[in-house]
């Protein structure tokens, strides 16, 4: 049956996760339920299983908390020195992250699992630093005990009245690959503690008093037993799967919690947790801003995001909403998420509030639905999701919106009286609705409130007789006070409402058209650096920031690019969070849970195939740190940029993949086509030499005069061909710069007819310079190399006799240097084409065909152009110009002063 | 084989350049010794005394601008580098270092006998102290005395930059003087650079001095390197 089989993509993802496990170091956990029932002893004798297995065991960190047996066990084991940490004038001992990394045993003991390390430390918490122990293919043992679990921190707090600070997630727990329940019955631990044996007698006591009683100590055990039932269960389910075999499966639930500023939340998230894992269910966090009476404090915001990241640590997914009504919203987003539980707190406050404003619960429950809905009780206190409203723009409101609002009534006073005498009064009190609801859309509530009060109090003192007094004759005008103010107060009520509304949908609207022009000017530009740029103006401007990118060079170490407009820089130890950051695929800095002692937050530009780099980002007020709402924003800019880096790298990798196979290509040819030229003259040569050798004696001098001609003529041959094949080469490569300098053509002209002056008895050179030649920009040996390679050539196709022309002159902003000669010329089919590589002519008397490619590279590499014309009177002229686009230097007043 | 030969160090690592040098050289009654690397190069320069040395640029243990800069510590000996055509840039350093001549590779025997002619030249006027005070070349007569330039026996006149140029050139005649060594000699150090001075005043020069300047006799221009100033030979 096809459903029975097992879900090929789960296996798979089992199986990867296997695979890297194996690269990974095994973690193993000895899970005790309280302290002294004896982990660390158990641990320690573990390992001392392993040592006589013959395997490298280090002990990294133990706490022996002075317990005798403990200590003797240790004797024996490599002891890792501890890293002393100063913090406000105490040394803390720590454990040597880096010294353990370099240390590299094939086990280490790492105690106490749970513990919070020193600020200074690389990780907050010491399983951090455990992970990397593992990343590093490292086996670890380490202790743990049950009250130090996440999702069982309340629980704890509960039954045994202590509250657990220093907590982990329950995926590190999940995470080990073996976990050893050291248990150990109550009464015995008792027995033990009375005996000193797990704390120093006068620290006993006091332990045995707050917690180590029977009843603490059952619930514990019992908590941890539960718990590693709960492990064994899950592992048997995987084991399941993977072997498919059919079981019932559990239908899709999805749960929502609802939470908010209120420290209760953490007993809802936690709840939601163990809901979640019992149902083996995915699970949300969520929060709903709305607009409020009482604005937020900044405390209830940190709350907040306090509440966000614990219930992502427990594997939540969160998510905040906004909208006008709590309840629509959250209902709204279930059903789009097929939600099946929502758990909400239970409300506290006075029943009158509900019946007055309508209860979130109750619209909750009566709107759910086929959703359950749990309601959990707070210990004390309101739970309702109290919403949370972000601070929008004109927090501080100031004097000019008080004065602007009495203004407001005394201009609406105005209106009215000038109204008075031909107006009824409710039609006055219609003014001063008006005139309210103005002051409403414009400003804050504090000054709509006093427009509303002025506004009644005027229109009693103005046009309620008896006029100019706050007295009021007829009882009838406190219901049309009544009702004119519960109708202003919810006119500005709703109107501020819609503008709270609408400054939020516009701070999302931002963000979100943000990353949408990040993404749109990503896709337009091609090379890291511009890419780079983009996205770093983008952060640094919606996130109001100052940002860096840093990619890896060939050694994998980050190199920092110049720093620029938006850009910061960084110093040694800013680097090294960095390149952390970079190494293990996770963000790391301020507010991130690695080195949060760092100044800016480093996030990795993960893209598909591997991690291109690190953003740094460092906000604008240094210390303030990125909120997780924030941080979450950053990341999809990350992502974003990520990507394009990534297209980026892939397109210059292709392009000198490209490069490469061009070069190949060339080179390929240039051996196929050089091969026979070079065979000729080096035929020649050795047919030369040989028969010197042999038959010295029967040449005359003549004759022998003649071969050592042949041989030396050949060489020169040969000499050229290599020349050209090699400046081709170069030339394709880019290894040959220009080395442009201010050059007089005459001297290059002189130069090339001083080397060649043999060449010209058959073919009379005639010079034809204008006389109003500049110095030129170019490099001499090139130019050289052209003027060279084009007489040559013309040399070659010549009739002998014939004279060849070389002349130059200026024409605008160029000096023209051609060369005409009386030969064949050049078929007009080929005039394009004899510049192209390997093509030559048709009575070439040998050569590669180089000559006039070469030419064509260096004229252009010098922004210049070649051509070839056929001259009227037969053969052929070669042009190649230079522009002079540089004003001359003048040096001739400068010299003169030197002269005097 | 007399003393009164000149003794002439060949520092080339490859056995078949050796081997054509030491025919060619010894053929025409010189004295050869040879080294096959930098650092036995410099023990022979310091125990043996060459009259010149010829050294090849590509060496196993040192660059030949290491060789140049040791030797020119305490030793004046003409130096003559031996150089592939892409070590331009090499050959400048080197020249600029000391070294007095420059031969790229191929070379014939006849350019190689040349320069030692003009090196062995210049080191004799070197060791008799004596500086001439005329240059004739039949067509060009300069009168170091008078400061007076003669060509086709009429006088011309040169500007006091285009005659110290001019001087320099003749000082050094026949060898490569390079860019820097010119400027620095005529215009001072702080000139090192700006080669626009010299090809003008070079081109002044061929103007007043050569039949046709695009085929100068006298100023031969080296791309790259410098100029050498060709008397009559």
């Amino acid at each position: 049956m096809a459903d029975q089989r097992p879900d090929p993509d789960v296996l798979l993802k089992e199986i990867q996760q296997q695979e890297q496990r194996q690269q990974q170091g095994r973690l193993k956990i000895f899970f005790g339920a309280a302290p002294g029932v004896g982990k660390t002893y158990a641990m320690l004798e573990a390992a001392w299983q392993q040592k006589l297995d013959g395997r490298d065991v280090v002990v990294a960190l133990v706490e022996t908390h002075g317990r005798f047996e403990t200590d003797s066990l240790l004797s024996g084991l490599e002891m890792l020195p501890r890293a002393q940490m100063e913090y406000r004038g105490v040394t803390l001992s720590e454990l040597d992250l880096d010294a353990l990394l370099n240390r590299k045993p094939d086990l280490a003991l790492v105690d106490e699992l749970a513990h919070s390390n020193a600020p200074d430390c690389r990780h907050k918490k010491r399983w951090q630093d455990v992970f990397e122990l593992l990343a590093a293919g490292i086996d670890v043992y380490t202790t743990l005990n049950v009250q130090h679990l996440e999702s069982l921190g309340d629980v704890v707090a509960q039954v045994t009245g202590v509250v657990v600070h220093e907590t982990l997630p329950d995926s590190v727990l999940d995470r080990a690959d073996e976990i050893e329940l050291v248990d150990l019955p109550p009464d015995a631990l008792l027995q033990r503690l009375k005996e000193g044996k797990v704390y120093v007698a006068e620290l006993a006591e006091k332990a045995r008093e707050n917690f180590f009683r029977t009843g603490n100590l059952l619930a514990l055990r019992e908590l941890a037993l539960r718990r590693t039932a709960e492990r064994v269960d899950a592992q048997m389910e995987s084991y399941r799967r993977a072997q498919g075999v059919q079981e019932v499966w559990p239908t899709a639930e999805r749960i929502l919690v609802c939470i908010g500023a209120n420290p209760r939340s953490i007993r809802l998230i936690r709840t939601a947790k163990r809901m979640a894992v019992g149902l083996r269910a995915e699970w949300l966090a969520v929060s709903v801003e709305a607009p409020v009476k009482v604005r937020p404090t900044e405390q209830d915001l940190l709350q907040l995001a306090e509440h966000m990241q614990l219930a992502e640590s427990l594997g939540a997914e969160i998510v905040t909403l906004s909208g006008h009504r709590v309840s629509e919203e959250l209902l709204s987003y279930a059903r789009s998420r097929n939600v099946t539980r929502i758990i909400i707190g239970k409300p506290t406050h006075p029943r009158w509030k509900d019946r007055l404003f309508g209860s979130v619960l109750d619209e909750v429950v009566r709107g759910s639905g086929e959703i359950d809905i749990y309601v959990i009780t707070g210990e004390t206190g309101e739970i309702e999701p109290r919403p949370i409203a972000k601070p929008s723009g004109q927090q501080p409101v100031n004097l000019r919106h008080w004065l602007l609002s009495v203004g407001n009534v005394a201009l609406f006073s105005g209106i009215a009286a000038l109204m008075h005498p031909h107006f009824t009064l409710v039609d006055l009190a219609m003014v001063y609705l008006l005139g309210i609801m103005l002051t409403a859309s414009r400003l804050d509530r504090g000054p709509t409130l006093l427009a509303t009060l002025l506004s009644v109090a005027a229109f009693n003192f103005l046009f309620i007789p008896p006029l100019y007094t706050f007295t009021v004759e007829d009882v009838r005008y406190f219901v049309t006070f009544a009702v004119m103010f519960t109708v202003a107060f919810v006119i500005s009520r709703l109107t501020w409402r819609v503008r709270e509304q609408a400054e939020r949908a516009r701070q999302r609207e931002r963000r979100t058209a943000a990353l949408y022009h990040l993404s749109r000017e990503l896709a337009h530009v091609e090379g890291r650096e511009r890419l780079s740029a983009i996205a770093i103006r983008h952060l640094s401007e919606v996130f109001s920031c100052q940002a860096v990118i840093l990619v890896p060079d060939d050694q994998g170490t980050l190199t920092p690019p110049s720093t620029g407009r938006h850009t910061f820089a960084l110093n040694q130890k800013e680097r090294g969070v960095a390149q952390w950051a970079f190494e293990h695929r996770q963000r790391a800095g301020l507010g991130a849970d690695t080195l949060p002692g760092a100044k800016a937050l480093y996030l990795p530009l993960i893209a598909a195939a591997k991690t291109i780099g690190v953003v740094g980002l460092l906000p604008g007020l240094a210390t303030e740190p990125f909120t997780p709402e924030q941080i979450h924003a950053l990341e999809s800019f990350a992502n974003q940029t990520a990507m394009a880096l990534e297209r980026a790298f892939l397109a210059e990798e292709s392009q000198r993949a490209l490069l490469k196979i061009e070069t190949e290509a060339l080179r390929n040819t240039l051996l196929s086509s050089v091969s026979h030229d070079l065979r000729t003259p080096l035929a020649a040569i050795t047919g030369a030499g040989t028969t010197l050798l042999q038959s010295e004696k029967l040449l005359d001098a003549e004759n022998r005069k003649e071969l050592v001609q042949t041989i030396v003529e050949e060489s020169e041959h040969l000499n050229r061909i290599i020349r050209n094949v090699l400046d081709m080469t170069r030339l394709e490569s880019g290894a040959i710069k220009i080395n442009r300098e201010w050059q007089s053509l005459e001297e290059i002209v002189g130069a090339v007819t001083n080397r060649m002056a043999g060449q010209f008895q058959m073919h009379p050179l005639q010079i034809r310079l204008s006389a109003d030649l500049p110095l030129i920009p170019c490099d001499e040996l090139l130019i050289e190399q052209v003027m060279r390679n084009l007489l040559e050539n013309a040399l070659k196709y010549s009739p002998e006799g014939t004279d060849i022309i070389l002349s130059a002159t200026v024409k605008d902003l160029e000096v023209l240097v051609t060369v005409a000669d009386r030969g064949p010329g050049v078929p007009p089919e080929e005039s394009e084409r004899i510049f192209e590589k390997f093509v030559r002519g048709k009575q070439a008397g040998g050569g590669a065909g180089l000559g006039l490619a070469i030419c064509q590279g260096i004229v252009a590499a010098h922004g210049g152009r070649i051509w070839v014309d056929n001259l009227p009177q037969g053969g052929c002229a070669f042009t190649f110009t230079l522009p002079i686009s540089q004003e001359p230097p003048s040096i001739e007043e400068e010299a003169e002063e030197i002269l005097t | 084989m007399t003393d009164d030969k000149p003794l002439i160090l060949l520092i080339e690592d490859e056995p078949q350049m050796r081997r054509f040098l030491r025919v060619s050289l010894q053929s025409q009654g010189y004295r050869l010794i040879e080294a096959e690397n930098g650092q036995d190069g410099l023990t022979q320069v310091a125990s043996r005394k060459p009259a010149v040395i010829l050294l090849d640029l590509g060496l196993p243990d040192m660059d030949g601008l290491e060789v140049t800069e040791k030797l020119r510590e305490w030793t004046t000996t003409p130096i003559i580098i031996i150089s592939a055509r892409e070590q331009e840039r090499d050959k400048v350093r080197a020249l600029d270092a000391g070294a007095d001549d420059y031969l790229t590779k191929p070379f014939g025997a006849d350019e190689l006998l040349a320069r030692i002619r003009v090196s062995l030249r210049h080191l004799a006027r070197q060791e008799s102290g004596q500086e001439e005070v005329i240059f004739d070349s039949g067509t060009l007569k300069v009168d170091f005395s008078k400061r007076q330039v003669l060509r086709n026996g009429d006088e011309v006149h040169l500007t006091p930059i285009e005659y110290s140029l001019l001087t320099v050139l003749i000082r050094h005649a026949d060898k490569v003087v390079t860019h820097a060594q010119l400027l620095r000699e005529v215009w001072g150090p702080r000139h090192a650079n700006q080669v626009q001075y010299l090809r003008v005043y070079m081109a002044q020069l061929r103007q007043k001095l050569e039949d046709d300047p695009a085929r100068p006799v006298y100023f031969l221009n080296e791309p790259g390197i410098g100029y050498r100033f060709r008397s009559s030979d």
